[in-house]
């Protein structure tokens, strides 16, 4: 479907950084986007003004961080097929209508579409600051410290850790192919890829079990150990979570207005 | 002297399969020995090597860690004695990073998160990999995983080390470097491999295993000075060498 | 709003059907987790979390459609078939997780019915098709293949119903229920095709190198997988077209059962005229996805037998799987 996923390599997504935003320990982090993305998510969409502290908000952030705004803009990206349908919604839908240029489109139309692009863009905005300031392995110590399930985080500390090395297996298939002259262009063509698909699948399970005897030699029962030193402070939930809590009360005023 | 690993009879005959991989090995290896274990592919190297971990089962035949039989009842011990280098590092490098990595096995063991930290730091710090502490596995070269790999070995503390094919997919420098730093090492080796130079330079005893029998077990050099023998076990030193044993 | 509402960002829904979705993917999920757990035991977490990189990184990756236009795998009823739908579930259920919390690929307000379409329901409806499929068509490897394309097929057409429904329920455009079923399920049915084909070819592909591992293949015996006629892929996208074409038309019918949807005075007297009759069911679905059909019993005619179809095949397939469950544990 579509044009398929970032091609970023997992690995890569964070910018380093010194910032203080870097710092922040992983689980606040991971607390005060939950808090951000449900305030936009939940406001309501007349609320003009509210969009506008959350976006002023999130700029504050970017610039504390040092992220460079064409990075988030080219990971900004992936929501574009969404707001090409938001853009769809004044055009179909229906209701009383406003006159914009040569168009007559509909007024509820324009608001959803503002709704939907809004809270899109601020959302994956807000995601993706968490993502470039933080290394996985340091968010899965913080899912862990956020008491996400155990086999949750360790099936996602699996799949992160093997993702590169699959994706990389298939791209040397798929060179592998067209080494000897493949270029499929029709669906009945795409044997090859569609077998390649389930040879990496085999070789994904293969390798599970070669790593499920690795992890039972150096003495693995079934339960992942918990690697992480815990180190909380106060001070640290208090500046994270200003942002946080700034946007919770924006979207409670709106709500309530 | 109690042999390190003491094989007595092993036959294993996987699931679905006609023939015997092993058929009766009889083995035994001291302390502080560094043997070679060389064969053809299929010969059943890997086999062997796994059942001293307790990760296949016996059928027939039986193992003795020191002065612990291989059983069931004992495998937390045993494979914390033994401890398995992988063919390949990315099997057994599965944390998202390489310090944590280390840190898995003696997490398992119960060791405490203070004393765990010094034991991974000593670990990193023998195979010369205190940098890659917080690399990700994905991020490392070949030479450097497999030294990450043998560092989550050896924070174990084992007394034995196997290694499977601990020279595939290294450059000659990264060959050389492995070959000293497993001359570093104290804890009783047992190297699969194909690399006979390799197995020359780091191992005084060779061992070959060819379907699923010991076929050979001699000082490396004289086996690798005999190229009659060597090609009777599919097995052939790189082109130019020619070894010849002391003395002869 | 076609393809795109898989990864839905936030606020694409209303935050009570986030929430409740929200509520529903997690209790799904929890038990996935523990179902999986005994399925697998002490494998549980290298298995699934390889099987999740490998859906992951099979989603990347383009296979061609037409003309040189690509298409990916979705991956939900081939996970299920592959490794069992509650294993199924939960590796695609944590793509889906990783995907918003690593790639801001679908927002995280978004993840209950994310979670739900993409992983929930085209696993537990995918492997409920499956089984039943299997019981028409013969007991050897082709069997597998057929029923792994019809399973897959339709469970991305299950994916898009399913978000139809959410649609009704918490529609945050003025775009009515019909007319966002009709568009969805239309794309997807060809989406299917795709998805149909891939999944055969792979599925063919494990089944010759390590049947073994193919949970949806373990009652056959080595006779049987080998029993495998060759049916060239072209005959098969061939008819997958036709097949999908009549379903469009059929859905078709279906979004042109309003077609004064567009005409606004007709329409918002026939909403008032009905409102009185469906104050219940006005008060539960969102105003937008109801507010442009004037014949608003079919609307809620057509959401109520997509949803008993859905819940069916879904049940379905939990049942299933909770069956074999119990008896791989005894």
């Amino acid at each position: 479907m579509g044009g398929g996923h970032a091609p970023n390599k997992i690995h890569d997504l964070v910018i380093s950084g010194e910032s203080s935003v870097h710092r922040l320990p992983p689980d606040v982090k991971l607390v005060a986007l939950v808090a951000f993305v449900s305030s936009i998510a939940m406001t309501p969409r007349h609320a003009v003004w509210a969009f506008a502290v959350y976006a002023a908000i999130l700029a504050a952030v970017t610039a504390i961080a040092r992220v460079p705004i064409a990075v988030i803009g080219r990971r900004l990206l992936i929501v574009a097929p969404f707001l090409m349908a938001a853009a769809l919604v004044p055009f179909i839908g229906d209701g009383p209508q406003t006159k914009v240029g040569p168009f007559n489109l509909s007024t509820d139309g324009l608001w959803a579409a503002w709704n939907i692009c809004a809270k899109a863009l601020l959302g994956a905005t807000a995601s993706i600051l968490l993502t470039s300031t933080t290394p996985i392995p340091d968010l899965l110590v913080g899912m862990t410290r956020l008491r996400v399930p155990r086999p949750v985080v360790s099936i996602v500390a699996f799949m992160v850790r093997y993702l590169d090395l699959l994706a990389d297996q298939f791209q040397r298939m798929r060179l592998a192919m067209a080494a000897r002259g493949h270029d499929p262009r029709w669906l009945w063509q795409a044997r090859p890829v569609a077998s390649a698909a389930g040879t990496l699948f085999v070789h994904a399970y293969e390798r599970g079990e070669r790593t499920h005897q690795a992890m039972l030699a150096r003495g693995f029962t079934g339960h992942m150990p918990d690697l992480d030193t815990p180190t909380r402070s106060s001070g640290a939930w208090l500046t994270a979570l200003g942002p946080a809590a700034l946007a919770v009360s924006v979207c409670i005023v709106a709500i309530v207005q | 002297m109690t042999a390190a690993i003491s094989i007595r009879s092993l036959t294993y005959r996987y699931p679905n399969s006609h023939r015997n991989v092993l058929d009766g090995i009889e083995l035994d290896i001291y302390p502080g020995e560094r043997v070679a274990l060389l064969g053809p592919n299929g010969s059943g190297k890997t086999t062997m090597a796994l059942h001293l971990n307790g990760l296949l089962p016996i059928q027939a035949g039986s193992i003795t860690i020191q002065d612990t039989l291989v059983a069931d009842a004992n495998l937390a011990d045993i494979r914390r004695r033994v401890g398995m280098v992988f063919q390949d590092p990315d099997d057994q490098l599965f944390m998202t990073t390489v310090g944590d990595d280390v840190a898995f096995g003696p997490a398992n063991l119960g060791i405490n998160p203070p004393q765990r930290d010094l034991v991974v730091q000593d670990a990193l710090a023998a195979v010369d990999a205190t940098h890659l502490a917080e690399r990700h596995p994905h991020h490392i070269s070949g030479g450097e995983k497999r030294r990450a790999a043998i560092a989550t070995v050896l924070a174990m503390s084992p007394d034995i080390v196997v290694l499977d094919e601990p020279t595939s997919g290294l450059d000659p420098v990264g060959r050389r470097e492995l070959a000293e730093l497993l001359a570093t090492i104290g804890a009783t080796q047992l190297v699969i491999t194909h690399d006979l130079p390799f197995a020359l330079a780091t191992c005084p005893r060779s061992v070959i295993v060819d379907q699923g029998r010991i076929a050979a077990d001699a000082p490396t050099i004289d086996l690798l000075s005999d190229p009659e023998r060597l090609i009777q076990h599919r097995l052939e030193l790189p082109y130019g060498f020619q070894l010849r044993a002391p003395g002869a | 709003m076609s393809i795109v509402a898989m990864h839905a960002p936030d606020g694409f829904l209303e935050p009570g059907v986030a929430l409740v979705t929200g509520l529903i993917a997690l209790a799904v999920m929890a038990a996935a987790v523990r179902s999986s757990s005994q399925e697998l035991g002490d494998r549980q977490v290298p298995l699934a979390g390889m099987a999740a990189a490998f859906i992951f990184a099979a989603q990347m990756f383009n296979f061609p459609v037409a003309s040189g236009t690509t298409g990916h795998l979705l991956g939900g009823a081939l996970a299920a078939i592959l490794l069992g739908p509650w294993v199924g579930a939960l590796v695609v259920g944590v793509v889906v997780l990783v995907q918003a919390l690593i790639f801001a690929d679908g927002g995280l307000t978004a993840l209950g019915y994310n979670v739900i379409n993409m992983a929930i329901v085209p696993a537990f409806g995918g492997w409920a098709i499956y089984c039943l499929v299997r019981r028409v068509l013969p007991s050897n490897a082709a069997g597998v293949i057929g029923a792994t394309a019809v399973a897959s097929g339709l469970s991305v057409v299950f994916a898009a119903s399913a978000f139809s429904i959410q649609w009704l329920f918490g529609a945050t455009a003025p775009v009515p229920f019909d007319t966002v079923f009709g568009a969805m399920v239309g794309v997807h049915v060809l989406i299917g095709i795709g998805e149909a084909a891939i999944s055969a070819m792979a599925i063919a592909a494990v089944l010759a190198a390590r049947p073994d591992l193919v949970v949806g293949a373990q009652d056959l015996n080595a006779t049987q997988l080998a029993d495998r006629p060759r049916v060239g892929a072209r005959p098969f996208v061939i008819g997958g077209l036709l097949v999908a074409v009549f379903l469009a038309m059929v859905v078709s019918q279906f979004a042109a059962s309003s077609p004064d949807g567009l005409e606004k005075v007709a329409e918002d007297k026939g909403f008032s005229d009905s409102a009185t009759d469906h104050t219940f069911a006005q008060s539960m679905f969102a105003d937008y996805a109801t507010r442009g059909i004037d014949n608003e019993n079919l609307s809620l005619a057509i959401a109520g037998v997509t949803g008993v179809t859905l819940t069916l095949a879904v049940g379905t397939g939990m049942a299933v799987g909770a069956r074999q469950l119990r008896r791989a544990a005894t």
